[in-house]
């Protein structure tokens, strides 16, 4: 049985906007095990990475309330020094945009160095210039040794995020958390960057959360999804679960929005509206009401809760039973991608 | 290396045309201005026969080109003509007022960066915070006041009423160059122009740096640097500020334009002899061969600070080196 490593409870992340709080991460939980990756999917503004900065404590001006438990202690009670040790060692981050995720000063090598003098301090230098190059190796960079004394500029895209992931990587982390990893990237690199996570997850014990709102990705890689609107959680379920029987009226939409190479003249389906800024959002009843309007109030619960609705299968708001699209007979017609 | 030497060649290079193109504009300027050597300073009983004679020997009447090569070729050695006035080369006379020129120029150089430094550092680091909204004040103040103005409150205040500092010249006379004493007379007389100059100057590369350090504060590599556990001082004496020196280092360069230019005002302001001082003087007396020396000297210096800033960039940012 895989072990918790990480256990997320009534996370709440606000932001202050003129004299007020509002926030972009409202009340999630969930369970993160070793040897797991969790995906959590949902639309850009959706708060996701909201949600990932916070089990870092990255955001600079930010309220955090609830608990987030690492191994049993309470991350969000850490000081200063304690959350350093815990960043880049227990717990590291792979960034979205490579190109801005490295020092445009340093040297590749100083910056892996870095990460690594920061919490292997009795390393001797030429130990950590080997280690180093062998952790360039590791994330597939060719040539490594010249690779070490160059410069972000001097590589592509591709290639630094390996270098960034190989930042990640350095001291083995226990939970790696991937924002968006390969949202910045073309397509084939895309996938090479792919091949490099899935290969990484197979030869570390690490509990992996993977950020994207690229629903390929997450097929690719998790074993288990939470789909995320508006701040919350609205559906958590084991990847096969989650693609084959999506409950959410917000989750169905979004994997009816995926193109299908198969049927090319069928219109691509849009979610009605925009994601509600943090300022203009209904927080009472359900949240995703406003962009399913042809569905009748009354189905909706008054304060949604996540049901269990199969084991390990959550579900917000009682209304994913009622839910049809607009253009389908208002019959239970279930969609999805096997 | 290789790459920054390559660079350095090939912009130093670049200096020749710019040479040409300088001292052919402050030639034809010259030759625009009526008059020549001969006029005004001969016998006016004199043969204007006798002087045509004599342009013709001095090769006054000689076509531009040829007049341009001759005074090029004396320029390149040094020799820029007699000054009208002061009946003494040009320049010897440019040579004594360059060097106080350029003590002045260190010395506000000096105080410029002592200030802006660590005023501009702790600005940008604790932005929006009430020592940055005073640090802040200052450097409007600066932009606001006029240094014409400001250094007459300094040399009234600090020159006349409380005598602290001499209130013009550059050094006390009578004192022997190259003894103790006459190193303290300089220095002592540099100090009010200096300070008051440094203490306007330094609120542009205050608030340059300022808003370096906010915007370098939010680049992504900075939650890089936070991500991988370092602490707030390590993010910014390792990230932050080395980022946000680099378009300050650039500056430098150009600030060296000043150490050779002079400064106007000031030096004119504090009776300090030095190029900015001569420069006036020279137009009112319309002493044209210590005009055009002068011009030439700032194209040369604007020329060559342009030059150093850029290899002082290049050694400080990796990614000019390989264009």
């Amino acid at each position: 049985m895989n072990e918790k490593l990480l256990e997320i409870k009534n996370l709440k992340t606000s932001f202050r906007i003129e004299d007020q709080y509002y926030a972009a991460v409202d009340d999630v939980s969930l369970t993160v095990n070793e040897n797991e990756v969790l995906a959590i999917v949902g639309e850009s503004g959706c708060g996701k990475s909201a949600l990932a900065f916070s089990l870092m404590r990255l955001h600079n001006r930010a309220k955090i309330e609830g608990d987030i438990l690492f191994k049993g202690d309470d991350v969000t009670n850490y000081s200063a020094g304690q959350v350093n040790k815990l960043r880049g060692n227990e717990m590291s981050m792979i960034f979205q945009d490579p190109l801005t995720a490295l020092n445009p000063l340093m040297k590749i090598g100083d910056q892996i160095g870095e990460v690594l003098l920061l919490h292997k301090g009795k390393f001797s230098n030429l130990n950590r210039k080997q280690k180093a190059i062998s952790l360039l190796d590791k994330v597939g960079i060719a040539r490594p040794e010249h690779v070490y004394e160059q410069f972000p500029h001097e590589l592509s895209g591709g290639m630094r995020q390996r270098v960034v992931i190989a930042i990640a990587i350095a001291n083995d982390p226990e939970v790696l958390i991937a924002d968006e990893p390969t949202t910045a990237l073309d397509a084939t690199i895309q996938s090479q960057i792919l091949d490099l996570l899935n290969e990484l997850k197979e030869n570390m014990n690490a509990g992996i959360i993977l950020i994207t709102h690229d629903l390929g990705v997450v097929a690719e890689m998790a074993d288990r999804v939470a789909v995320m609107y508006a701040g919350q959680i609205v559906e958590v379920a084991d990847v096969h679960a989650l693609f084959g029987m999506p409950q959410h009226p917000y989750t169905r939409s979004l994997l009816s929005s995926v193109p299908n190479a198969e049927s090319v003249d069928s219109k691509l389906h849009v979610i009605q509206g925009i994601v509600p800024s943090l300022k203009n959002l209904t927080r009472e009843g359900c949240r995703f009401r406003s962009r399913i309007p042809w569905i009748d109030e009354s189905v909706h619960e008054k304060s949604p809760e996540l049901h269990e609705i199969s084991p390990n299968h959550f579900v917000r708001c009682t209304c994913y039973k009622n839910f049809y699209f607009p253009d389908e007979k208002k019959e239970d017609k279930r969609h999805g991608i096997s | 290396m290789n790459h920054m030497w390559k660079f350095s060649v090939r912009r130093m290079l670049i200096i020749i045309p710019q040479l040409l193109l300088l001292s052919l504009l402050v030639f034809l300027m010259a030759q625009a201005m009526p008059g020549d050597a001969l006029t005004g300073q001969i016998n006016p009983d004199l043969d204007p026969q006798e002087m045509q004679e004599q342009r013709e020997e001095l090769g006054l009447n000689d076509p531009w080109h040829i007049k341009y090569a001759d005074w090029i070729t004396s320029a390149v050695r040094g020799d820029l003509g007699q000054s009208f006035q002061f009946k003494m080369p040009a320049s010897e006379l440019i040579w004594n007022r360059m060097v106080n020129s350029f003590w002045l120029g260190v010395a506000t150089l000096i105080i410029t960066y002592l200030l802006a430094i660590p005023l501009g550092i702790t600005s940008g680091r604790f932005n929006d915070s009430l020592l940055d909204s005073s640090i802040t004040g200052y450097t409007y103040i600066g932009f606001a006041t006029p240094i014409f103005i400001f250094a007459l409150v300094m040399l009234w205040i600090f020159g006349y009423q409380l005598g602290w500092f001499p209130t013009s010249g550059s050094v006390a006379p009578g004192s022997d160059p190259g003894t103790f004493e006459y190193i303290v007379s300089k220095i002592n007389h540099l100090l009010l122009p200096a300070i008051s100059l440094g203490l306007i100057t330094t609120v542009n590369t205050v608030q340059y740096l300022r808003s370096e350090i906010i915007d370098t504060k939010q680049k992504d590599f900075i939650i890089t640097a936070r991500a991988k556990g370092a602490s707030e001082s390590r993010v910014y004496n390792r990230h932050i500020f080395r980022n946000s020196l680099l378009p300050i280092a650039a500056f430098f360069g150009f600030e060296i334009t000043g150490l050779i230019g002079g400064t106007v005002f000031v030096e004119r302001i504090f009776g300090y002899p030095g190029m900015g001082d001569l420069f006036i003087q020279s137009v009112l007396l319309r002493d044209y061969t210590v005009v055009t020396s002068v011009v030439l000297l700032f194209g040369l210096a604007s020329i060559l600070g342009a030059l150093i800033s850029d290899i002082i960039l290049s050694l400080v940012d990796p990614r000019i080196r390989i264009k």
